[in-house]
């Protein structure tokens, strides 16, 4: 199998402070590390590589730096990576980020499956792993928790949903996110290490995947950020003392009392 | 301090700290209540391939050394000794293999022992012969293309959990000491069983048993070396693994200090951290001096022994000797540090303390050790010219 997973470098969020002046995040000496949930994807890109032969493609959009978190993954086990890196990306949004890593994922050759984590710890929007599927116009299947069989170019997975879990199956090649249920993602191996030490990362920048420059980043971005504030704390609270029962009762006579019930 | 380790060297601290942290720590006071061996921790430094650390690239290895090998024990230890002596002991019962196989034990046993995918044990000890090794009463009579055991070996450590064995068993007893012969036993060959898992004061996620051979038949290709050279195996074999136990000595001394310094700096009385009191300054002082002086001592033995020298015996006994005392003294004084605190279960110094007594017991108790270097110097006295 050819299989691509997508990752993103993040700030680690535990350590993460935000400016109480401006309410936004402070980057500044903040270490980056691998997107948490991408480690479920790489663990299971690479799970269907020992099963099934083939290779694991590791794509990542940023600054020269997220070549780091490509070597994290060569270090699991991730065959070859890739860097899609150019000025004019920055400030791109889920939509250009989507377009961009589409054209990084086409020159990946011709694949099997796309994997990504369910989200990113920092942006959380869970927007990107379907804005690829949509741009290599092939199925996506959100939140999945389990890879149950893959026969005749059709993938059968459980996609986890608030009360349980269906049963989808879908035609390959298709995009994939993954929830953390799917798996426990394994440590580094040190010829992993050796490895990443020593590859080479192909970078590739916007000229190099054929990039429409409207389509890609601040410009080729339809979201518009016009303003970021932490909502200020809402109204009077009370807060409800004793045993749980009294909680109860007490509860429902504040509610009556305020013609709630 | 900066031991000027090479990027390599590096890499392997950092992968054994990281997998100490993350799967070890949180583990390690329940492997330890449930004397539970810790086999998904195995699998996890398989998968880093932490157990191919000495053996050569030619065998599935990375194609380090003594030292490299350190440097991971050290880490592991840090956190928990009775997982780092699990993951040790299959290099013990390697270094028999490396030291004296020929080219077919070799590819057959060091590549599955490299890869992780099968444990390795040492079996030397008996009831009645454990520092003094020549009572051994173990038997391996030839019998056509067989050789026959009969024996019982004695608080082996990974008994039972590992596959392969390096065992000592005596195929001429009427030569003594020179009547000893080293072989490979793998478990599961009809005639070799386990006896009871012992329940021990410390280390207690290692698995600790008897090996029984009755009438156990094993080829005779799987002796090693040559019939009599059974004690020259093991003591070359401990030669090389001391510095192991004083790798396990520092992590356990160190993990110890880190408990104590953490726990003095929070912990209050007469209104001040107990860390502001120069009583404890001076007990912390000490238990980091002498573990700093253990530290360098084990690095220099481990990279003099890969250095390939004739006679490593004096150094590495020194190792040893040195840096398991530190730790009994370092876990002890972290116990004292932390008061009543550090007696409960709660708190891992209690389990520090009971661990690190072992570390002057086995692979030579430390009067041995003692005995190596007196023989040294003796030794060495003699041959100096006047």
């Amino acid at each position: 199998m050819n299989i691509a997973v997508c990752v993103k470098q993040v700030p680690d969020t535990s350590e993460v402070k935000i400016d109480p002046e401006t309410g936004t995040m402070r980057r500044e000496g903040v270490p980056s590390i691998l997107n948490p949930f991408d480690s479920y994807a790489v663990e299971e890109a690479i799970r269907l590589k020992e099963t099934n032969g083939g290779k694991v493609t590791a794509v990542t959009m940023g600054p020269p730096q997220a070549g780091d978190v490509l070597r994290d993954v060569v270090a699991m086990g991730v065959d070859e990576v890739m860097l899609l890196s150019d000025r004019a990306f920055a400030g791109a949004d889920t939509w250009a980020t989507s377009y961009t890593l589409g054209l990084g994922l086409k020159q990946a050759g011709p694949l099997d499956l796309v994997i990504c984590g369910k989200q990113a710890v920092d942006g959380d929007t869970a927007q990107v792993g379907p804005g690829i599927a949509e741009n290599l116009g092939i199925p996506f299947v959100a939140y999945v928790r389990k890879i149950e069989e893959i026969k005749d170019g059709v993938m059968r997975v459980q996609r986890l949903i608030e009360d349980g879990y269906e049963v989808v199956e879908v035609k390959l090649p298709a995009v994939i996110t993954v929830v953390k249920e799917i798996n426990s993602p394994r440590m580094p191996s040190l010829k992993g290490k050796m490895k990443a030490k020593k590859i080479e990362i192909k970078t590739l920048d916007a000229a190099a995947l054929g990039a429409v420059p409207g389509n890609i980043g601040l410009a080729g971005s339809p979201t518009k950020v016009v303003k970021v504030f932490t909502p200020p704390p809402k109204g009077k609270r009370e807060v409800i003392e004793g045993a749980p029962a009294e909680q109860v009762a007490k509860l429902i006579d504040r509610l009556s009392e305020s013609k709630i019930i | 301090m900066d031991y000027f380790l090479t990027e390599e060297q590096q890499e392997i601290r950092d992968l054994a700290r990281q997998i100490a942290e993350e799967k070890v720590k949180p583990v390690r006071a329940e492997l330890d209540e449930k004397e539970e061996f810790p086999w998904e921790i195995m699998k996890v430094l398989a998968q880093a391939d932490l157990f191919g650390l000495y053996i050569p690239e030619e065998y599935g290895g990375f194609g380090g050394g003594a030292f490299e090998n350190c440097l991971a024990v050290e880490e592991l230890s840090r956190v928990c000794i009775g997982v780092s002596v699990s993951f040790a002991a299959s290099g013990l019962g390697a270094y028999p293999i490396l030291l004296f196989g020929n080219e077919a034990q070799k590819k057959k046993y060091l590549t599955q022992i490299a890869s992780g995918e099968r444990l390795a044990a040492f079996g030397l000890t008996e009831a009645g012969a454990g520092s003094d090794a020549g009572g051994t009463r173990t038997t391996a009579v030839l019998d056509g293309n067989e050789y026959v055991l009969n024996g019982t070996k004695q608080w082996i450590t990974n008994g039972g959990e590992a596959e392969i064995y390096t065992v000592i068993a005596m195929t001429n007893p009427a030569k003594g000491s020179r009547g000893a012969s080293a072989f490979i036993v793998e478990k599961g060959t009809p005639g070799f069983s386990f006896g009871k898992k012992e329940k021990k004061m410390g280390i207690r996620s290692s698995a600790t048993r008897e090996l029984v051979f009755e009438n156990c038949r094993i080829p005779k290709e799987n002796l090693l070396g040559k019939e009599g050279l059974g004690f020259m195996v093991a003591m070359k074999t401990l030669d090389k693994s001391r510095p192991g136990i004083g790798a396990q000595a520092v992590g356990l001394a160190q993990g110890a200090i880190d408990e104590a310094v953490a726990y003095a700096r929070e912990r209050r009385q007469f209104d001040q951290p107990i860390i502001s009191f120069q009583a404890i300054q001076h007990m912390l002082a000490d238990m980091v001096t002498s573990t700093e002086a253990a530290r360098a001592l084990v690095y220099a033995v481990a990279r003099f022994i890969d250095s390939d020298p004739k006679d490593v015996s004096k150094a590495s006994a020194m190792a040893k000797l040195f840096a398991s005392d530190v730790a009994m003294k370092v876990t002890t004084d972290a116990v004292q540090i932390m008061g009543g605190y550090g007696y409960m279960r709660e708190y891992p110094a209690e389990k520090m303390m009971r661990d690190a007594k072992i570390l002057q017991i086995y692979e030579g108790t430390n009067q041995i050790q003692r005995n190596v270097i007196g023989a040294a110097l003796i030794k060495e006295a003699a041959g100096k010219k006047k």
